[in-house]
């Protein structure tokens, strides 16, 4: 059985109904419960929450401190590859968009590599495309062998892959992977991702199960804000988190909020989230999992970020590119999306020591796998 | 004196501290230099094992403190071994705080991985302090295992609880041969002190200094705590009894 099995059984119209239908009285029960269940999480999301968005705050910000101290892991993404064959319609990266596309090459690579390591950065995520032939697993096996003895901790959020593909990238390093399933409501995925192997919504639901079978020591998951009632997808992530805590018991997990930035193309998002409700969100992940790593990208602009930290949140990058070869020559065209928050490492790292916290560069060492 | 001596080693300190959570290396420094512990544990993933400068490591310079890396992160005992090995090469000590915890929720011990780690490393020439639950049977097989130290924990890592394995930490007094340290679970001095009142022969404290307003005087208050939960265990606790002691005792005729 995989989690698609469990996904099967919730009806995503009886979901959000049910979330709508939460009082405050759901809201107050959740907020003094020693373990909150998904009942709890669907209070906390919901619009009766709203009104206790400080207490939720206050009451994340402490259990985060309990569980991770005054820290922010800091990590940096290396985009390695814009070829893509999939047509999301909301993506920079869509195949149909006419952007220059490159994969980078070895020497490229470590052009980039010296960029990032002169920043501080110990913690990497490599991301590409989802294209098999021009970026798959063997290109990604070579790049993790390349770089295995570069960087404490690898992570990739690259195309989902077979169980096989993910037991050989075990071996060269690979510590994370990020999979997103973007939005777990079956019938509206169809509209969003019409091409490429990524239509295959039960493959992509699946991919987590397969990270889990592997072994590999952490989990990202998220969906994309701003596709789907932002809160019914989360009860649906939360749902997965659940599953998957409770059957790959060795696994970390860590969550992500992306919320659709504008890009080359036209999309824009139908249910977006604001702010305040981000914040909500944040805080009812903490407060639903105390364990749970909580990462804020620079999507998400200064002002946003610099409040966040503590707040929930525990891991953050910084000085990021999102076109591959970015760090060594800029090129604007190339991009996934514009970042929000454009300030260097030096100068995060300088707002989270007046914050209060240490910027955490190194939280992993590859001595400690086989 | 009450000196605690742990293999090669004396220490005046009962109280060990730990070095995750601080919200810089600056204070982590101050509070460790306040609680005045002689061992503290590093965490070999936050460590540069590449031997370039490591800012943590140069902030634990401080005179009469001692490293204990420990193998936090890692999921079995062969990934135990291999950790100790590069940390010994790495950080130039044979002391090892064993930690095997393959749940990343709970952070609970696996005892199994950590004996079977534990009778190599010993052969290997580490001194080993294993990290594991108040299971007083697994106490017994680490000393046969060749540990120097046992440290049980008092409840789940980080999570202030306290002592709720009070009843276990009690029988693993009683039967050890080894130096025995409460870790984790201590979230107060007042949970420090009860430990030392029972008679363990040190603590390890630190998510509850690193994560003090002030965890500078948070580390002295764990220092005396310490030193007088320590000093009352020695000077003999008036025995705790469920009964009155009657002024006038009933069986005085018969004397």
């Amino acid at each position: 059985m995989s989690f698609y099995h469990i996904h099967e059984q919730y009806d995503w119209d009886e979901v959000s109904v049910s979330i709508q239908s939460k009082s405050a009285f759901d809201v107050e029960n959740a907020l003094n419960a020693v373990n909150p269940d998904l009942e709890d999480f669907k209070a906390l999301i919901s619009p009766a929450a709203a009104s206790y968005l400080e207490q939720m705050a206050q009451k994340s910000f402490q259990l985060t401190q309990r569980r991770f101290g005054k820290i922010i892991q800091m990590y940096i993404p290396l985009y390695l590859s814009n070829e893509c064959a999939n047509g999301c319609i909301y993506c920079g990266f869509n195949c149909k968009n006419q952007i220059n596309r490159c994969t980078l090459t070895k020497e490229q690579i470590l052009e980039e590599v010296k960029h990032i390591k002169s920043m501080g950065f110990e913690h990497l995520l490599l991301v590409t495309g989802e294209h098999p032939k021009k970026c798959g697993v063997d290109y990604v096996e070579e790049v993790l062998t390349l770089l295995k003895s570069e960087f404490a901790n690898l992570s990739i959020e690259i195309a989902p892959m077979d169980l096989e593909d993910y037991y050989r990238l075990k071996k060269h390093g690979l510590n994370t992977v990020y999979v997103y399933q973007e939005t777990y409501n079956k019938h509206r995925y169809p509209e969003y991702h019409p091409k490429g192997k990524k239509a295959d919504f039960k493959y992509r639901l699946e991919t987590p199960d397969r990270i889990g079978q592997a072994e590999i020591h952490r989990i990202g998951l998220g969906c994309l804000l701003g596709l789907e009632d932002w809160r019914t997808d989360s009860f649906y992530t939360a749902l997965h988190l659940n599953y998957l805590e409770q059957k790959y018991w060795k696994t970390k997990y860590s969550i992500s909020f992306p919320r659709l930035r504008p890009h080359v193309g036209s999309f824009q998002p139908n249910h977006p989230i604001n702010d305040r409700q981000l914040v909500q969100l944040i805080c009812a992940y903490r407060i639903f999992n105390q364990e749970l790593e909580i990462s804020l990208s620079t999507r998400e602009n200064a002002y946003f970020r610099d409040h966040m930290m503590g707040i929930g949140v525990t891991s953050m990058s910084a000085g990021s590119k999102t076109e591959p070869g970015g760090y060594a020559n800029p090129d604007k065209e190339l991009k996934q999306f514009d970042v929000s928050d454009d300030r260097t490492s030096d100068e995060i790292e300088r707002v989270i020591r007046n914050k209060g916290f240490e910027a955490v560069w190194k939280d992993w060492d590859q001595c400690l796998v086989m | 004196m009450d000196i605690l001596r742990i293999a090669d080693k004396e220490f005046k300190s009962r109280l060990f501290t730990g070095t995750g959570k601080f919200n810089s290396n600056e204070m982590m420094a101050e509070a460790i230099q306040a609680s005045g512990s002689e061992l503290v544990t590093v965490a070999l993933k936050r460590v540069d094992m590449k031997g370039n400068n490591d800012d943590m490591i140069d902030h634990l310079n401080i005179p009469g403190l001692n490293l204990l890396p420990n193998t936090s992160g890692v999921r079995n005992a062969k990934e135990a071994i291999f950790a100790a090995q590069l940390a010994r090469e790495a950080l130039g000590t044979n002391w090892l705080k064993l930690e095997i915890h393959p749940d990343p929720k709970y952070l609970l011990p696996d005892g199994e991985e950590t004996l079977k780690a534990c009778y190599e490393l010993a052969k290997d020439g580490f001194v080993i302090l294993p990290y594991i639950h108040a299971d007083p049977v697994l106490c017994k097989k680490l000393e046969d295992a060749g540990a120097s130290a046992v440290m049980p924990l008092g409840s789940p890592i980080g999570t202030n609880q306290g002592l709720i394995t009070r009843d276990f930490l009690k029988i693993i007094i009683e039967q050890s041969n080894l130096p025995v340290v409460v870790d984790a679970g201590i979230g107060s001095p007042s949970h420090a002190a009860e430990a030392m009142e029972l008679g363990a022969d040190a603590v390890l404290v630190n998510t509850a200094i690193a994560v003090a307003k002030n965890p500078k005087q948070m580390g002295r208050a764990f220092k005396m705590s310490v030193e007088a939960g320590r000093i009352a265990y020695l000077s003999g606790l008036a025995k705790v009894s469920a009964y009155a002691e009657a002024s006038s005792p009933l069986t005085s005729f018969l004397s």
